[in-house]
Parts: structure tokens; sequence; C-alpha cells
């Protein structure tokens, strides 16, 4: 074996019983605490859990405008640490977060890698077990069904991954990946299940002949239909599109987008558009939410976004992306750092660390949701009037002095 | 009786499926038998080659070579790289031709596996051995006091000029960081390599500079750190550093900034523009994302199924693309600000790299193709000094 990495294998040995060291070391002192007063131990631990993960929000009044109503949601990861895996913290990936989706619109959801975006979807879907908030579909709190309800509706909530090549069984032909779930849900009767399963196929641009091949037959942008077809053929009327083209060539994405589109006019359907490609979801959506460490820090209609935003963040973002015109000028903000951990999150506004316009108050106080104009939501202390005059501080001035 | 009719007909439609399926195999399937004759032969071309190249003492006239223009540091002419696999030969790189001029960004933009990367792990030698071979073509690097003709340039040469004159930057920084090895030490390494005579005290501190060069506040605290111990962003910036360690002619930068989110890219394109002023050395920038391409690329090479189907000055690209290609490439990206009803999009796929059809390869894709491109396929058409396009459409221009 070569010297380097005979080294390399000793450094992390090396690490490996100085981490373990630390561990028993923190592991005595937890053990401490807890044998001189178990019970206090035990009900500071509850106390300490339960002010971390507080459940409040007012109960939503249910608009039949609306398919989908977020309320509020939240969803923490626990950390777990040593010997007995005690919860140690918490991963806010979704902090408390309110937003709804008109029948047969799209709503995307922009933000960095790592804001939440997918946890959102994967919350929305119950995969995942709420830590707190409301889900309402069609009016009714998904979190609330029993199994026998669940079962019922899950067929009506559907999700396409970003990955077409991992989220593909590869031992099943394709005609099967369509159809399984369609025969366990009793979709169609089983004379018109052939007749079915072809019309989807086409309706998503693949032929009858592809239902004996397999997934590893197929290229990236084919596999991403037949995940398409697989959500389409259970009649959903939701779908939870996860980054569905970010794995795409640019000609593919096309096709892609323009078919989600064509589906949407022809069935109805209604889309959680999520990527982290502003360009697309400008171009899918009708309404956009702009994520940042767990939060919705501004949500509007499109237009509003994209020609008048007002958030900081969604300011830099946009001014991040690079234009395919080599005659355009850049006034770009560029934003120092880059986005921080969601177990440990910035005290006041979660953005004060790379914000231009930082004032005193957003290290201190998590500031409000603001509706600048109607259907258009900032969180951001710039745009709460009433805060700013009693501290006597001139928005206008803060913002004309950074451009 | 009822019953086994319904068998019978349920058979031959089984059967019928079958043989279409078999018929749309057939394009992509080979036999054993004829899978192991390929092999054999392909073990015979790649041994020659290989054993071409491991020869001892090899002259330098046979790799010396001249710059058709001194003002450019790399000249790719006609290079051909293929892959020799079981299956048959992939031509990655189908005669490309082009110029990096000193001190300039080329942008080499395409779909994934049109042959970006290959082209430029050929500039390299790195293309995968020995089923992976520059076959034909010359690739003249031009050093300022020599100019060597990579294809011949023997192995032990290769590695005085890879991380001394030419450097590059990977999509994913994590597979070319060491993870057992502290940052400060990978530095540390290719600066003692290249440069014998520093002290450890001097590496340390060049070591040091560079890290601050690249826009890292905490250089010092970096130094110690072990690579997954740095977000995706401060390693390509650790990755540019290192490259940055022996003041390189060229950069290869070989999709930079696709694996980061668009804050953390703008801040690195920011940063590969400043230092490229700074150092005064060239980059191939690929990627296949056309804004930072206009971003960033004074001259723009476009690669269609391993070979160039347009070049010329970012300007000339951007704003007055002429092969099909380009075009349904450039409408098919919306574009922030400006909503449109509905996206352009190019019908159907690229074509199998292993059987590529004579004639013009983007045919099958083809809106606006005319008699002549059933023939062969089509040569470079000159539309002025900079731009050039491989398109029967333009070819009457040529004439006048
Ligand atoms: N199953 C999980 N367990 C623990 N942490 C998770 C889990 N899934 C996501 N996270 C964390 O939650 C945060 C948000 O992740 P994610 O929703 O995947 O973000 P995005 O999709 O916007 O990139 C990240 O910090 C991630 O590490
Ligand atoms: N080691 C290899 N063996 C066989 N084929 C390869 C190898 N590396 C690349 N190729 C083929 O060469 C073609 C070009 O690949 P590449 O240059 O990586 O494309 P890209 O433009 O995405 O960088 C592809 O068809 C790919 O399948
Ligand atoms: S609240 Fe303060 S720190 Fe947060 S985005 Fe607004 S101005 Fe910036
Ligand atoms: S040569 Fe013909 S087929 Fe090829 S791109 Fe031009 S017009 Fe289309
Ligand atoms: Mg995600
Ligand atoms: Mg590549």
């Amino acid at each position: 074996m070569d010297k380097r990495a005979m080294h390399g294998i000793i450094i992390s040995v090396q690490k490996k019983v100085c981490d373990v060291r630390k561990k028993i070391r923190k592991f005595a002192s937890g053990t401490g605490k807890f044998f001189k007063n178990p019970k206090k131990y035990i009900s500071d631990y509850k106390a300490a859990k339960k002010a971390i993960i507080s459940d409040v929000y007012t109960p939503l009044v249910h608009n039949p405008e609306n398919l989908l109503e977020v309320n509020n949601l939240k969803m923490y990861f626990p950390i777990k640490a040593g010997l007995l895996k005690r919860t140690v913290g918490y991963v806010r990936a979704v902090d408390g977060i309110s937003f709804n989706i008109k029948k047969g619109t799209t709503m995307g959801l922009v933000g960095e890698s790592g804001c939440g975006k997918t946890t959102v979807g994967r919350t929305i879907l119950r995969l995942y077990k709420r830590t707190g908030g409301q889900v309402l579909f069609e009016g009714r709190d998904i979190n609330k069904l029993n199994k026998k309800q669940l079962r019922l509706i899950r067929p009506k909530i559907q999700i396409v991954f970003q990955d077409p090549y991992s989220s593909l069984s590869p031992r099943m032909p394709v005609g099967e990946i369509i159809g399984e779930a369609v025969r366990e849900h009793k979709i169609v009767p089983k004379a018109k299940f052939n007749d079915y399963i072809t019309k989807i196929m086409n309706d998503c641009g693949l032929q009858d002949y592809h239902k004996d091949r397999y997934p590893h037959e197929f290229s990236g942008g084919q596999r991403q239909r037949i995940c398409i077809a697989r959500a389409l053929a259970l009649n959903p009327k939701f779908i939870v599109c996860d980054e569905p083209v970010s794995a795409l060539d640019v000609s593919i994405q096309a096709q892609i987008i323009n078919l989600l589109k064509d589906l949407q006019r022809e069935y109805g359907l209604t889309y959680l558009f999520i990527s982290h490609d502003l360009s697309v979801v400008e171009h899918i959506s009708d309404t956009v939410g702009v994520m940042y460490l767990g939060d919705l820090v501004e949500y509007a209609s499109t237009e509003m976004i994209f020609h008048n935003y007002k958030h900081p963040y969604t300011e830099a973002l946009l001014s991040a992306i690079p234009m395919p015109d080599p005659t355009y000028k850049m006034n770009r903000i560029i934003l120092e750092g880059s986005i921080p951990s969601p177990a440990n999150p910035p005290s006041g506004c979660k953005f004060h660390t790379r914000c231009r316009y930082c004032m005193d108050i957003c290290s201190k106080q998590k500031p409000k949701v603001i509706e600048v104009e109607p259907g258009h939501q900032v969180v951001c202390h710039l745009y709460d009037k009433e805060q700013l005059n009693s501290l006597g501080i001139d928005p206008e001035e803060i913002v004309k002095h950074e451009k | 009786m009822s019953k086994n009719k319904f068998h019978l007909s349920a058979l031959t439609a089984v059967f019928k499926k079958k043989a279409v399926a078999i018929e749309a195999k057939k394009a992509h399937y080979i036999s054993g038998k004829e899978s192991r004759r390929i092999s054999r032969t392909n073990r015979r071309i790649t041994n020659r080659i290989e054993k071409e190249r491991k020869r001892k003492h090899v002259p330098e006239s046979e790799y010396l070579s001249v710059m058709r223009d001194p003002n450019n540091v790399v000249e790719f002419d006609n290079v051909h790289t293929y892959f020799f696999t079981d299956i048959g030969t992939v031509k990655a790189v189908d005669g490309v031709t082009f110029d990096v001029p000193i001190g300039k960004t080329v942008g080499v933009v395409g779909e994934s596996g049109c042959g970006k990367s290959v082209t430029s792990l050929s500039l390299m030698q790195l293309v995968q051995r020995p089923q992976g071979q520059t076959v034909e073509g010359e690739i003249r690097f031009n050093t300022g006091s020599k100019v060597y003709n990579i294809v011949k340039t023997p192995t032990s040469v290769m590695q005085t000029l890879r991380g001394n004159q030419m450097s590059m930057i990977f999509q994913e920084p994590m597979t070319s960081l060491n993870p057992v090895f502290r940052i400060g030490m990978q530095i540390n390494e290719v600066l003692e390599l290249h440069n014998p005579e520093m002290t450890k005290t001097e590496v340390k501190a060049k070591t040091i500079s560079l890290l601050e060069l690249v826009g890292i506040a905490n250089a010092e605290g970096v130094y110690k750190m072990y690579p997954h111990e740095l977000s995706g962003g401060m390693r390509q910036r650790v990755m540019i550093a290192i490259a940055l360690a022996c003041n390189p002619r060229i950069i290869i930068a070989d999709e930079p900034t696709t694996a980061l989110d668009v804050t953390i890219q703008a801040q690195i394109l920011g940063l590969l523009r400043e230092l490229k002023d700074k150092i005064n050395s060239s980059i191939m920038l690929i990627t296949h994302d056309l804004g930072v391409i206009a971003e960033m690329a004074d001259f723009v090479v476009v690669m269609y199924a391993g070979r160039i189907i347009e070049k010329g000055t970012a300007e000339e690209i951007f704003k007055n693309p002429l092969h099909p290609y380009t075009k349904g490439l450039l409408m098919s990206k919306p574009i922030v600000g400006k909503k449109i009803d509905r996206l352009y999009n190019i019908p159907g796929n690229v074509p199998n790299p292993i059987n590529m059809p004579d004639y013009c390869y983007f045919k099958d894709r083809c809106v606006k193709s005319i008699d002549v491109c059933n023939g062969q396929y089509p040569p470079m058409i000159k539309i002025s000094d900079t731009h050039y396009v491989a398109c029967y459409l333009y070819a009457a221009k040529e004439e006048k």
C-alpha cells in the first residue's frame, strides 16, 4: 500500500478514536444529570421538546375554490445523538408555511437546495408525519384521515420525482409499471384496462409497443414520461412535481414541460411544481412561493414575483440567473456565503446573515407576514410600515442607499 | 371452445407484440458472437496504439508541431476520439476543429453525450484508456516556448504539462479532492510538485494566499479542514485554488457550476471572470447552460453528436444563430421575465452514437431539411471570419 493512503487511514482512525472519546464524555455527563434528579430531567426534556414544537394555528376555513390549503405546516426532523439516540435538536426543514392552490392551477415553489422544498411536497403527501399545522385536500385534513380513508384519497394525490432513473423498478416492464397501481386501486374495469393504459401512454407521448420494454431501454426524457404516465393513470387531481425536469437536457426539458401543460388542460390537473430553476417556474406557474430555510418569504402571483418582487432574497435570486444574451448588462447582487444550517437557523429574520438591507431589528425579531398588495405576501421588516415608523426608520432610505 | 379462441387471439397478440419489440430491439442489440468479434478487432487496434505510445525515448520531433496562429494557446485540428466498446465503436468526438485564443474564454455547449467532456479530456490526454483513443487529428498546445501535439506526446512529457501549464476544474469537486487529507496539504502537494525549490514555509504562505485569492474568508481555518467539512461552493473554490497553483496557460472547466445553486454559481462565475483577468490565462468552459456561456464566453462552439455544428463569437451565436439546432436550443429555454405561451421543442432524441447516419446527424429532428440534406454530411460553411455553420441551408451564400 502506498504511503499516502496509509497516512490517510491512520488519520481517520485517530479521528474516530477522538470522536468516540468525546461521545463517551458527553454520554457520561448526560447520564450524570439524569441520575441526580431523574424526574426533573425527564420533565425538562419534555418541556424543551414542547417549546420547540409549538403547534399553534388558527384553523382554516375551507374555500371550495381551493384544492389544497396548507396552514402553518411544520416538519422538523429530529437529530439523534449519543448511545441512547436521544433527540438533541431538530432540523427545521419546514418551519410554519401557509399557502393554497386553486383548482386547475399550478403553484411553483423555488429556493436554494436544502431550503425544504422536497420536504413540503412529501409532507403534503403524508410521506412524512408532519410536526405541526394543517394540510386540507378538498377541505379535509389529510392528517386526520384513517387508513381506509387515506387509501381512497391516495390515488388522487400523486408525485413525480426528479430522478427518473431510480424511481422506476428496473425489473418490471413499462406496461406493468404504469398499470400496477391502476389494478390495485380498481381505477377502471378489467375489460377496459388495456385500452386505458394505451390511452394514458399515448397521451404522455409513449407508443403501444413500449409496454413490454424495460426502463433501462429508455432515455431520461422518456423515463420521465413513464413516471408521469404512472402518476396520471391513477386519475389524480393533484400532482406534486419535484424537480421533474432538472436532470434533463434543455430540448427534452421543453418537451416534458409542454407535456405537463397539455395534460393539465386536458385533465384539469392541479400542480405543485418544485424547482430551483426560476425560468422554468415562471413559465409553468400561476402562483409562486419563494422559500428560504424552511420559511415562505414571498408568495404571490407569478406576474408579481417576477415583475414586482419585494423580498431581498427574491431580488438576489432573480439577479443571479445568467441570461442567454451576451449584450445583457448585469446588475448582479452577489449573495455572500451559503445557506445556513436549518438545524441552527439565524435568529430573527433567517435571511439577515446574507441580506444587504439588514437592519438592527432584523437579527432580533422575526418579521411578520405583510400583504403589500392583494394576494402578495412578503415576510420582511422593510415592508412593516408601522414597525419601522415606531423605530423611526425610513425603508426608502435603506433601499436607495444600497442601490 | 370460446375460451380456447380467446386464448388463441391473446397468444397471437402476444406474438405480434414480441415481433414488434424484437424488430425495435434489433437496432440496439447484437449477438454474443458478433460482440466477441468486435472486441477482438478492438483489442488489435488499441494494442497497436498503446504499443506506440509506450515506446521509450520518443524523439521530440515526433510530437512537436507549429501553431497555425501563434495567438492561440490551443488548436483542435480535425480531432477524432473514439471508444472501442464491445457493442461497437462510439465516435464520441468525430472531427472537431476550433481554436482557443490566448487570454480568451471559449465556451463549448451542447446536450449531454455530445462529446464535450471527451473533447476536453483529449486535450489533457485523460481519456479512459485503452478503449478510448484519439485516432486522428492534432491537438496543438502552445506553451510559449514550444508547441506540443498532445495526440503524439508521450505520457511522461504529458505529466509535466498537466497541472503545470494546463489545469482542470470538474463538476463534482469531491471526486478530485482526497477525502482523508486536509485542504492545505492538498494544495501544498501541488505546489511542492511543481516548485521543488520552495521551502515549507513559503509553500504554506503561497497556499494561504491562493485560498484568499479565490475568496475564502477564513483561509487559515480552511487550510486545516477536510473536504467534507466544506460546502459545495467552497469546495469548488478550493479546486480553483489548486488549478491556479501553477499559473496555467489554460484552465479547462467542465461544468464547474452545474451542481451548485444559482446564487453560488454567480459567486463562482464572478470569481472565474475576475481571476482570468488577473492571471491572463485562457479558459475552455464546458457547460450545457446557455446562460452561463453567454455571460462568460468570448467564443462559442456548439456541439451535436460528436461534431461541431456551429461556432462563432458569443454575439454571433446568440444574436444571429443559424443552425436549426442552435436556434432550437435557444428557443427551448424559457427566459426569466419573458413569458411565452408555449415552449419550442425540438422533436425526437439524439441519435445512437454507434450507428450514426451518413447524412446530416440532425436531419431526423430538423424541421427545415431540404433535398440536399439526404446527401453527404454538410461541410463547414463560412459566414464570417469567425462564424461557421455546418448546414446546407447556408451553402448558397458561400458560392456568392
Ligand atoms: N428524512 C430526513 N431526515 C433528516 N433531515 C432531512 C430529511 N429530509 C430532508 N432533511 C433536511 O431538511 C432540509 C430540507 O431538505 P429538502 O426538503 O430536501 O430541501 P430541498 O428539496 O429544498 O433541496 C435539509 O437540510 C435536509 O438535510
Ligand atoms: N469511457 C467511456 N467508454 C465508452 N463510451 C464513452 C466513455 N466516455 C464517454 N463515452 C461516450 O462518449 C460520448 C460523449 O460523452 P461526453 O463527452 O462525456 O459527453 P458530454 O457532452 O455530456 O460531456 C457519449 O456517447 C458517451 O456515452
Ligand atoms: S427582515 Fe431584514 S434581514 Fe430579513 S430580508 Fe427583510 S431587510 Fe433583510
Ligand atoms: S443540413 Fe439540412 S438537415 Fe441538417 S440541419 Fe441543415 S437543414 Fe437541417
Ligand atoms: Mg429537493
Ligand atoms: Mg460531460
